[in-house]
C-alpha cells in the first residue's frame, strides 16, 4: 500500500467492497441453481427407464433389475483398515416374492452380467415393479399364448381391453355407485333427523316410511350396480400373465392389474423419451397408489392449489381492509404503531401455533358449533367439527394476512397525497376517493402481498397437519355431487407430501427420488401461480401507469 | 380537525370600506368570495393573520408572494382543503355568495363541487383520460354514457386539450405530458361546472410553452368562471390578472388592481418584492 495517495487507498476499498456485495449475491444464486438442480437431477431422473440388468453371483444365484446406485469401495489402508469393495445397489421389484425391493452386490461377487432382450419390467397396481421373463398367457385353465414372443405379440392387445374395462369399473364406482352412496347417506341422515326432531307417532310413521320406501329403491338399484361392477371386476382379472423371475420362481400376474408392460433393454430411445413423458403426465395426473409410494400426486396437487385459492380469498379482503383502515381512518399516534409492530411480530409467530389456534379456534369453537347447528343429524361423526380444507385455508389466511396488509399499508402510502386532494377538490367523499383512486392505485402492492402471501401458504407445512391435511383423502374437495364444493373435506398437500414419501413411507429407498420429483413440482406450482399474479399486476401497472402509450 | 370559527366583528364587513387601509381594499363591484379576518395556525404556528379581502367575480385574482407567505394555504381555505390537516385552527370567516363556507351545517363535498381546484402538481387519476374527465360526474352519480361523453367532450374542449386527446379517451392518462396533464386537470374541474377555480401554481412544473397554453387557457375561461391563482411568478401575475393580492409573512400587506399594483405600489415591501428585492 506505500506510495499510495489516501483517495486511491478508498478507491481500492470500494473496489474491495463491490465485489464483496457482487460475491454475495453470486453465492446466494449459486445456492438457488444448485438447489434446483439437485431438485431436477433426482426427481426427473426418477421417470427415465434404465436398462435391465441380469446379474449372476459367484454362488450361482440369479438377479434380474436396475442398477439404482454405485458405491465406490475402499482399499486396505496402512493401519490394518479391511479393503471395502466396490457395491451396487439393484433394485430387483418383485415385492410379493422377496420381500425387498432392493439388494446391495458387491462388486467382486458378480460372476456374469448381462441385458437380456427378452426381460420384461411389469409395473402393477400392487407390489410394485415385477422383473422377469414372459412364460405363457393363461384364461384359467385355457392356455392363449406359450413362449416370450408369443406372450409379448398377445399381451398389449388383451392390456388394451384391460385398460379400457378398469376405466368402467372406475367411472361406474365414482359416478352411479358414488351417487347411491351419497343419497343412502342422506337417507341415513333424514331418519336421524326424524328422530331428532320427535314429531308426532303418525307422522313419523309416515316420513320413516317415505325413508324406507326410498332407501329400498336405492338398495335395490346397487344390488343391480354391484352384480355389474363385481362381473366387472371378475372379468378384469380373468387371463393372468405366468411369469418367470430371474430366480426360476413362476409367478401369477393378472393382466387387469398390469399398468404397463416394458422390455426396457429392447427400447430404442424415442421409445423412451415417450415412455418418460407418458410416466411424468401419471405422475401429475394419477391419483397416488401403494400408500403414495407409486402412482401420481394429481389430488396433492389438486388440494395444494384449491387451499392456497381460498386461502387468497380469505386473505386479500382481510387484509386490505385492515391496511385500509389503518393507514386512511385511524389516527395515526403510538396506538396505531403498537399494532403495526404487533402485525408486523406476527408473521414471525411460528406456524405452528397459528395451526392450534386454527385446531381449537375454527375447528373445534366455530366448526363443533356450525355442527351443532346444521349437521345435528350427523352427530358424532363431526362435518365441519374436524379439519378440512376450509379451516386450512382460514388458518393460513391467518398466518399470512401480515404479508398482505404490510403490503397493502406500502401501496396505500405510495399514492400521493395530491392525488387523494384532487379527488376530494372534485366533490368526492372520503370513501369515493379511497374506493375509486386510492384503492386501484395500490392495486399492485396489493398483488405483491398476495403474491408473498401464496408463496408462503402454498410451502407452510407443520399447520396444516393438525386442521384438515391428510396423508390420503379419499375424494378431492369438488366432485360432481352436490354441493360440489366440499368445504369440509379433508385434503392432500404437496408439502405434506414430501414429508410423508420421504420420511414415513414404507418403502423409503424407493421414494427418494418422488421426493424430488415432489418438490420440483411445488416449486413449479408456486412459481406458475406467483407467474400468475406477477402478470396481472404487470398489467394493472401498465394500465395505471400509461407506460403503455 | 379542530376548526373553530367565530365571527369577528370588526372584520366583518361591518366597517365601512373608506374607513379601512385603502391599500387592501379596492373597489369590487360584485364579490364572490368575501374572506373576512381569516387567520390559522398549523398547531402553534400561525400562518395567516388576519386576512380579509373580496374575490370579484368573473375575474381572475392572484395571490403572489415568497414562498411560505400563506399563499397556498390561503387558497385551501376557500375549499376547506385544510380540514384534512389534523392540528389546523381557523378563525375567521369565508363568505361564499352570502353563506359561510365554515357553517357546520354546509355539506363540504357539495362546497368543494361548486369551488373546483387545479393543483401545483398535475394529478390525474390512475385511470383513463375520459375517466379522469368523467370522475366528477360520476361521483354524483351520473352515469348515463351520452352525458358523460357530452360532458367529457365539452369539458376537453374548453381545456383546449381535445384535438389532441380525442383519439385515445381510453388511454391512461399518466402518459399525457407534464402540459397535457395539467389541462387535463383544469378540464376535469371544469366537468362538475364549478362557479370558482381556484389554481394553486398551476404552472411550476411546467416548460414555457405549456405555461403560455395554461394562461391562454385561464384567459379563455374568463368569461364563465371566477378564477384565483396562486403563483410566484410575478410575470404571470401581471399578464393573466385583473386583481392581485400580496401576502407576506402570512399578512396581506396590499391588494388591488393588478395593473396599480405593480406600476405604483402604495406600499414598501410590495414595491421590494416585485422589483426583486427581496422573496
Amino acid at each position: 500500500m506505500r506510495g499510495r495517495t489516501p483517495a486511491q487507498r478508498t478507491e481500492a476499498l470500494g473496489h474491495a467492497l463491490t465485489w464483496l456485495c457482487g460475491g454475495a449475491l453470486a453465492l446466494n444464486l449459486l445456492l438457488v441453481v444448485f438447489l434446483l438442480g439437485l431438485l431436477a437431477w433426482h426427481g426427473l431422473g426418477y421417470f427415465w427407464q434404465r436398462p435391465l440388468v441380469a446379474v449372476e453371483l459367484a454362488d450361482g444365484a440369479r438377479l434380474l433389475g436396475e442398477v439404482h446406485h454405485r458405491e465406490a469401495g475402499r482399499p486396505a489402508d496402512d493401519d490394518g483398515g479391511q479393503p471395502v469393495p466396490d457395491r451396487i445397489q439393484l433394485k430387483v421389484g418383485n415385492r410379493d416374492v422377496t420381500g425387498a425391493d432392493f439388494v446391495w452386490l458387491e462388486e467382486p461377487g458378480i460372476a456374469a452380467r448381462s441385458r437380456p432382450a427378452e426381460a420384461v419390467l411389469l409395473e402393477r397396481l400392487e407390489w410394485g415393479h415385477f422383473y422377469g421373463f414372459l412364460r405363457e398367457l393363461r384364461d384359467g385353465d385355457r392356455l392363449l399364448a406359450a413362449g416370450d414372443e408369443a406372450v409379448w405379440r398377445e399381451l398389449p392387445v388383451l392390456h388394451r381391453d384391460k385398460l379400457a374395462l378398469r376405466e368402467r369399473i372406475h367411472e361406474l364406482e365414482s359416478g352411479p355407485i358414488g351417487r347411491i352412496n351419497y343419497r343412502l347417506e342422506q337417507l341415513r341422515l333424514a331418519t336421524r333427523r326424524v328422530e331428532l326432531e320427535a314429531p308426532p307417532p303418525a307422522e313419523r310413521e309416515r316420513r320413516l316410511a317415505e325413508i324406507a320406501a326410498d332407501a329400498a329403491a336405492a338398495e335395490a338399484d346397487y344390488a343391480a350396480l354391484a352384480e355389474e361392477l363385481f362381473a366387472l371386476r371378475d372379468e378384469l382379472m380373468r387371463e393372468v400373465v405366468v411369469a418367470e423371475t430371474a430366480a426360476g420362481r413362476s409367478q401369477q400376474i393378472a393382466v387387469g392389474s398390469i399398468v404397463r408392460a416394458l422390455r426396457p433393454n429392447a427400447m430404442g430411445a424415442g421409445d423412451k423419451l415417450g415412455l418418460y413423458l407418458s410416466r411424468v403426465w401419471e405422475f401429475v395426473s394419477e391419483d397416488p397408489r401403494e400408500s403414495n409410494t407409486e402412482g401420481g400426486i394429481f389430488p396433492a396437487i389438486f388440494g395444494t392449489v384449491l387451499m392456497v385459492f381460498l386461502m387468497s380469498l380469505a386473505v386479500v379482503p382481510l387484509g386490505v381492509l385492515a391496511a385500509l383502515y389503518l393507514r386512511e381512518y385511524a389516527r395515526q399516534g403510538a396506538l396505531v404503531r403498537a399494532v403495526r409492530i404487533a402485525v408486523n411480530n406476527l408473521a414471525g409467530v411460528p406456524s405452528i401455533v397459528f395451526g392450534v389456534f386454527g385446531l381449537g379456534f375454527f375447528v373445534y369453537l366455530v366448526g363443533g358449533t356450525i355442527d351443532r347447528l346444521f349437521y345435528p343429524e350427523a352427530l358424532p361423526t363431526p362435518t365441519y367439527g374436524t379439519g378440512g380444507i376450509l379451516w386450512a385455508a382460514l388458518t393460513l389466511a391467518l398466518l399470512t394476512v401480515p404479508v398482505v396488509i404490510v403490503a397493502t399499508e406500502e401501496g396505500l402510502a405510495a399514492v400521493p397525497r395530491v392525488v387523494r386532494e384532487g379527488s376530494l377538490a372534485l366533490g368526492a367523499t372520503k370513501l369515493e376517493t379511497v374506493w375509486r383512486v386510492v384503492l386501484p392505485a395500490a392495486a399492485p402492492g396489493i398483488l405483491t402481498g398476495m403474491i408473498l402471501a401464496m408463496a408462503r401458504a402454498a410451502g407452510e407445512v407443520a399447520p396444516l397437519m393438525i386442521v384438515g391435511m391428510v396423508k390420503l383423502a379419499p375424494s378431492l374437495p369438488i366432485d360432481a355431487l352436490p354441493p360440489f364444493l366440499h368445504l369440509e373435506r379433508k385434503f392432500m398437500h404437496l408439502g405434506f407430501h414430501i414429508y410423508d414419501v420421504g420420511f414415513q413411507s414404507p418403502n423409503v429407498e424407493a421414494t427418494k427420488p418422488l421426493v424430488f420429483a415432489t418438490a420440483l413440482l411445488l416449486i413449479a406450482i408456486v412459481t406458475v401461480m406467483n407467474l400468475v399474479a406477477i402478470a396481472l399486476r404487470n398489467h394493472l401497472r401498465r394500465k395505471y401507469a400509461g407506460s403503455a402509450v | 380537525m379542530e376548526t373553530t370559527q367565530t365571527l369577528d366583528p370588526p372584520a366583518a364587513g361591518a366597517a365601512p370600506a373608506a374607513e379601512r387601509d385603502p391599500a387592501i381594499t379596492p373597489k369590487i363591484s360584485d364579490p364572490v368570495l368575501e374572506i373576512l379576518g381569516l387567520s390559522l395556525w398549523y398547531g402553534d404556528t400561525q400562518a395567516l393573520d388576519d386576512i380579509t379581502l373580496e374575490v370579484p367575480a368573473k375575474r381572475i385574482t392572484a395571490f403572489i408572494g415568497p414562498s411560505g407567505c400563506g399563499k397556498s394555504t390561503l387558497l385551501r381555505c376557500v375549499n376547506r382543503l385544510n380540514d384534512l390537516i389534523d392540528s389546523v385552527r381557523i378563525t375567521g370567516d369565508i363568505r361564499f355568495e352570502d353563506g359561510s363556507i365554515y357553517d357546520p351545517a354546509i355539506d363540504i363535498n357539495a362546497l368543494r363541487k361548486r369551488i373546483g381546484m387545479v393543483f401545483q402538481k398535475s394529478n390525474p387519476f390512475p385511470k383513463s383520460i375520459y375517466e379522469n374527465v368523467a370522475y366528477g360526474l360520476r361521483i354524483q352519480g351520473i352515469k348515463k354514457r351520452s352525458v358523460l361523453d357530452e360532458a367529457v367532450e365539452k369539458s376537453l374542449r374548453s381545456a383546449a386539450l381535445w384535438d389532441e386527446v380525442k383519439d385515445r379517451l381510453n388511454e391512461s392518462a399518466l402518459g399525457m405530458s407534464g402540459g397535457q396533464q395539467q389541462r387535463l386537470c383544469i378540464a376535469r374541474a371544469i366537468a362538475v361546472e364549478p362557479e370558482v377555480i381556484l389554481f394553486d401554481e398551476p404552472c411550476s412544473a411546467l416548460d414555457p410553452r405549456a405555461t403560455a397554453k395554461i394562461e391562454e387557457l385561464m384567459l379563455d375561461l374568463k368569461e364563465r368562471y371566477t378564477q384565483v391563482i396562486v403563483t410566484h411568478n410575478m410575470q404571470q401575475a401581471s399578464r393573466i390578472s385583473d386583481y392581485t393580492a400580496f401576502l407576506y409573512l402570512g399578512r396581506l400587506i396590499e391588494y388591488g388592481e393588478t395593473e396599480q399594483l405593480f406600476i405604483r405600489p402604495q406600499k414598501k415591501q410590495t414595491e421590494d418584492y416585485i422589483t426583486g428585492r427581496f422573496g
